[in-house]
């Protein structure tokens, strides 16, 4: 669409826009995670580039358990999807952020749509976002533990809230044991029972 | 309930002055069976399945099962309609728990009879680790004529005072249907 937003970035935040990519339109800032509130607010706030719109925020767990530490320093991306809707222009501003205690500030401030997203990205990620007014799991349930879309969250743990039933009832599953087809997950081989 | 395996039912005497012995489990089975008022426990993409079913052209009308009842209290029939998450599951129970004897359950589709393809944190995998189910109909979603089935075979188990599990299954194509099939495949592929 537009670099107009890369250069402006540039331009007033230096070496602390620590990469830019353009990829067909898509225009990607990574910023430091010090900066990551002031950049949002100049986003929004300077009058050209006016991204008023909140698009999207999420994050993306980069470790693979089976050969990374997991808290290696850049394991989280935190990413924020902003757009013009007056310039017809967008930005992704991404920061990466430490496998240990992952802290950012939050940008309600600035999009108070913000709100859900942060608090869906605590919830599956346990980033913890600071300046949140109301920081609680969005879509599991206060009993869940852990944070199931990190990649050291076991594939087949369950948490359930109603004890299952065990089999002795009068009424049984629908399948037998050799019915269905079971699903190959990839599970961690100290998981495998 | 109690167990009744034989239900005998005699007609004795003929035209308008008849009479019939029977069992009155057997009766109240009958009577069951033609007045189930469901509770639609719709939470996903088979609840248009659902609403399919119940719309005049399949019409559970039919079966003398169109009474909706969003109350459980008043409700008969429970259909689990669509995939039941962790978080649900509490409100499956209770639902279940405030509904009143007797009362029947039937798991609609993949997701409710097992998870279906939700193989994780979230999903419950088969609502029968919560609450009995009384029949099973699989398919994402199953087909209106596979719910109808469905309820025919839980009428049929009110019928008999029946409560164990049924599975509506794929069942071997009766003699002579694949010779019908076989013709007409090859009256199709005729140009």
């Amino acid at each position: 669409m537009s670099k107009l937003i890369l250069e402006r970035l540039k331009a007033q935040f230096g070496d602390d826009i620590l990469a830019v990519s353009s990829f067909r339109g898509d225009d990607v800032a990574v910023v430091k995670p010090s900066r990551w509130l002031d950049v949002a607010r100049f986003v929004h706030d300077d009058p050209r580039c006016d991204c008023t719109y909140f698009v999207d925020l999420s994050a993306i767990d980069n470790c693979d358990p089976r050969t990374d530490e997991l808290d290696m320093d850049d394991r989280f991306e935190v990413y924020v999807i902003a757009y013009s809707v007056a310039k017809k222009h967008r930005v992704r501003l991404k920061t990466r952020l430490s496998g240990d205690e992952p802290r950012i500030a939050s940008v309600i401030p600035v999009w108070s749509g913000a709100n859900w997203m942060e608090r869906e990205v605590f919830d599956m990620f346990g980033v913890h976002f600071e300046g949140h007014p109301d920081e609680r799991r969005i879509l599991t349930y206060d009993e869940f533990k852990g944070h199931p879309l990190r990649k050291d969250y076991p594939a087949n743990r369950t948490q359930p809230l109603v004890e299952y039933r065990d089999g002795t009832f009068n009424k049984l599953g629908p399948f037998l044991q050799d019915e269905g087809m079971p699903l190959n997950r990839s599970v961690l081989p100290d998981e495998r029972q | 309930m109690a167990d009744v395996t034989h239900l005998e039912t005699r007609t004795l005497g003929g035209g308008e002055s008849g009479f019939a012995t029977t069992k009155f489990e057997a009766l109240l089975g009958w009577a069951r069976k033609y007045s189930l008022f469901q509770y639609p426990f719709a939470t996903a993409c088979c609840g248009m399945e659902f609403f399919s079913t119940a719309s005049p052209r399949y019409d559970i009308a039919r079966f003398g099962a169109e009474a909706p009842r969003f109350s459980p209290r008043q409700s008969d029939v429970l259909w689990v309609v669509g995939t039941i998450s962790q978080r649900q599951a509490p409100v499956l129970r209770r639902v279940y728990e405030q509904m009143t004897e007797p009362k029947w359950v039937i798991a609609f589709g993949t997701c409710a009879s097992c998870g279906g393809f939700y193989d994780n944190y979230a999903t419950v995998p088969g609502i029968d680790k919560i609450i009995p189910v009384d029949v099973f109909i699989p398919g994402c979603p199953p087909r209106p004529e596979a719910v109808l089935d469905g309820l025919m075979l839980l009428q049929d188990k009110i019928g008999r005072c029946d409560r164990t599990p049924e599975t509506l299954k794929n069942t071997a194509l009766p003699d002579g249907a694949e010779e019908a099939l076989e013709k007409l495949y090859q009256i199709r592929m005729k140009p």
